[in-house]
């Protein structure tokens, strides 16, 4: 219903201004209190009123200036000796022991206490009241909740001017403790005030480095041994190798001769398994893989020239940033390049030239991260440019899984050392991705944004649990990941099996395709200069050409002779049915002949049967007709 | 004289049952007698463990029973046992001696 007022005025009358005027108030409606409408209400007696006699709180929120606190020790000795009695002497203290003893109350307390003693112990020993009671019902729940993660520190750069933190590396025993190593990425960028420090935090104490490490050239990489958990090497930024000892203070205990370094920072460090425990390998962008010995930092007792011509020229070299080394597989291990490649190696080669074995290529920038998967060696992730790749030894041409293109480089990534399905990532614009690809496989099952600037490094704890991120301005996050993402699921081994497999199945299938494909073009360049051959291609297309006029012809022919058909068939239809009118009685009432059919309906009589037999005389039977519209 | 001695030495005798009784224990690693002033009087394990327990023990002890009487004063502290992930300190606070004990938890 529209509700509408109308009103009239007249055309001069349009446009003109408001003229308003005052006038006094006037009731419009004047409403009485009806008490007739009293009786539909029922008086209600006793009502509840719900009254809140709590206190008002309010809640603030205060935060304290930070109290520096340290923490030192205090040598205890021996006191609460009577004065007499000299603790050093062995004698005194006996003769002492032995008063005390002698004395009555001391033998009934004892007595007493003894027994008290006895109680609790036996009653330790029969049953333990402190086990576990519900070990089984726990894993059932960590399944059901939502993949999370909490920052459980935050460790920031006491310097003014602040260094990225760009690389992490867990203490080898128990992941107390965290070396970092800062320095600045950005090309010329450093000021003189920049400080070279290096830091070893202690989880517990976030507010001071537990050891300061001064190198004389800042650190890209750091790295503990993980034999021994006093020993520290790290890559310097000018090139050089130099390695720590925590017990001896901040001072590298030995650097390696500049001649013989690296030329460029030294972006990959990584401990070898051997027998002494001192070896390393390093790599950097000038293009070389050095192997060293501790004990001699003088010159590298090894090197390696990235150029994958295999000529060992080194202008052809490819620079390296990232290093993959498994200790299961001690002969080989992995270089990451500047230029997207990722080339394998075999250490034990006889020859320069044999010791590349191999290369992947497939990221378009350089690649900063490269881990084999823990549970899978033949796999492994490369992360570079904007997306992650996992790739399987088997395929050479591309990577087997890849996730899609993001909207910031991704600076870094991991496997989880307890999932073989999952694996972290960094990006430039701050977040950690946590990806379990038997989830899901387009986006990560967990996005976390850790800080507003870049995060350069990445490091798990080797239980699984810990992660830490280093940023751009040299904050290192601890967080902590949900249980669900670091236990083992049921059956996950077996699905990842069965994912790596097929993926990297489909991936040799669309190997050897191309490959065909190659070859066949290949045969078809070669074809192509003989005239025989040129002479079967022409006569193709017209053979062709032919064909095709053939199957239209022939489509149309069967189309119209379908349609012919259906009009044969409604005709008959039509004709069966006067057909049978005039079969059926002689006496039938003629239809009169100018009723025109309708166009829209088609008179389908429906024959009922005369009332009266045939014997009967004649006379008009009407036939009843129904009609159906059409 | 001589049979308060006797006495002394019987019971004496049966002090060291009673210690060598609870030593004997399943999971007792060792015991400590410890007198009102904090001075360790017997003691089954060596001379440094035994003074750094002692020291510990004693200031906890104090603040366990003034905790203990403050919340009632009629109450009066029997036993404390520290339970931790490795072993278990047992504490019998008498009047003037305190025997303590640690055993290793099951």
């Amino acid at each position: 219903m529209e509700i509408v007022y109308v009103y009239v005025k007249k055309r001069s009358e349009f446009g003109r201004q408001c003229n308003f005027s005052d006038r006094q108030a006037e009731t419009n409606v004047d409403i009485q209190p009806d008490p007739s409408q009293a009786k539909n209400f029922i008086e209600r007696d006793p009502i509840d009123a719900a009254i809140q006699c709590a206190s008002d709180m309010s809640e603030h929120e205060v935060n304290t200036e930070r109290f520096e606190m340290e923490n030192e020790g205090v040598n205890h000795l021996e006191g609460g000796w009577p004065k007499d009695v000299n603790p050093l002497e062995m004698e005194q203290t006996i003769r002492f022991r032995k008063k005390v003893e002698k004395d009555e109350n001391y033998v009934n307390t004892i007595i007493q206490l003894g027994s008290l003693m006895e109680h609790c112990i036996k009653q330790n020993n029969a049953i333990n009241i402190y086990e576990e009671y519900f070990d089984d019902e726990e894993t059932a729940d960590v399944a059901d909740e939502p993949p999370s993660a909490k920052t459980i520190n935050v460790f920031r750069d006491p310097n003014l001017i602040k260094r990225t933190a760009t690389h992490l590396s867990w203490h080898p025993d128990g992941s107390k403790k965290l070396a970092v190593a800062y320095s600045s990425l950005e090309f010329q960028r450093s000021s003189k005030d920049m400080s070279y420090e290096s830091y070893i935090w202690d989880l517990e104490n976030p507010n001071k480095p537990d050891l300061v490490l001064r190198p004389s050239s800042p650190l890209m990489s750091l790295e503990y041994n993980p034999k021994d958990s006093h020993i520290l090497v790290g890559g310097c930024y000018n090139g050089q190798i130099a390695y720590w000892d925590t017990r001896k203070g901040g001072q590298p205990v030995e650097l390696s001769t500049v001649e013989f370094s690296h030329r460029d920072p030294v972006y990959g460090m990584i401990w070898l398994q051997s027998k002494t425990g001192t070896d390393c390998f390093s790599a950097s962008t000038d293009g070389q893989v050095l192997w060293w010995d501790i004990r001699k930092l003088t010159e590298p007792t090894e090197t390696l020239v990235m150029d994958i011509s295999r000529k060992g020229v080194l202008e052809n070299a490819l620079g390296a940033i990232a290093l993959e080394f498994e200790p299961t597989m001690p002969t080989k291990f992995m270089v990451g390049t500047e230029q997207g490649v990722v080339i394998t190696c075999n250490r034990k080669a006889k020859t320069p030239a044999e010791k590349i074995v191999g290369t992947y290529s497939g990221h378009h920038g350089p690649i900063y991260a490269l881990a084999r998967n823990p549970f899978f060696p033949k796999n492994f992730l490369t992360v570079g440019d904007w997306t992650a790749r996992i790739w399987s030894e088997d395929c050479k041409e591309s990577s087997i899984m890849w996730t899609k293109y993001h909207m910031a480089y991704l600076t870094d990534g991991c496997w989880s050392t307890i999932r073989p399905a999952v694996f972290f990532t960094t990006k430039m614009d701050g977040t950690l991705d946590v990806w379990d690809f038997l989830f899901k496989q387009n986006n990560p099952s967990l996005s976390v944004k850790v800080c507003d600037e870049p995060l350069f490094s990445l490091r798990l704890q080797d239980n699984g649990r810990f992660i830490g991120c280093g940023s751009k301005l040299g904050t290192v996050t601890l967080l902590e990941v949900s249980s669900g993402l670091c236990t083992l699921q049921r059956n996950e081994k077996n699905l990842a099996t069965a994912m790596f497999e097929r993926e990297t199945k489909r991936e040799k299938i669309l190997e050897a395709r191309h490959r065909e494909m190659r070859l066949k073009e290949r045969t078809k360049a070669e074809g192509k200069e003989e005239d025989v051959k040129v002479e079967t291609e022409e006569e193709k297309p017209e053979e062709l050409l032919a064909r095709v006029q053939k199957e239209f012809f022939e489509i149309i022919e069967a189309e119209i002779r379908r349609k012919e058909r259906a009009a044969k068939l409604s005709k008959a239809q039509e004709k069966e049915v006067t057909d049978e009118n005039e079969d059926e009685d002689p006496y039938k009432v003629r239809i009169h002949p100018r009723v025109p059919p309708f166009p829209y309906c088609r008179l389908i009589p429906r024959f009922y049967p005369p009332t009266q037999t045939p014997e009967e005389p004649p006379h008009c039977t009407l036939w009843r007709f129904s009609v159906s519209l059409l | 004289m001589l049979p308060n001695l006797f006495v002394v030495c019987f019971l004496q005798a049966e002090v060291e049952e009673t210690l060598k009784r609870i030593q004997s224990q399943k999971g007792v690693q060792g015991i400590i007698v410890v007198n009102s002033e904090g001075i360790p009087i017997k003691s089954t394990v060596d001379n440094s463990t035994t003074v750094q327990y002692a020291g510990l023990m004693h200031s906890f002890i104090m603040k366990a029973r003034s905790t203990v009487r403050d919340i009632d004063p009629q109450n009066d502290l029997t036993f404390l046992r520290i339970r931790s992930k490795k072993n278990e300190i047992m504490i019998a606070p008498g009047k003037s001696p305190s025997a303590s004990g640690f055993q290793a938890s099951c």
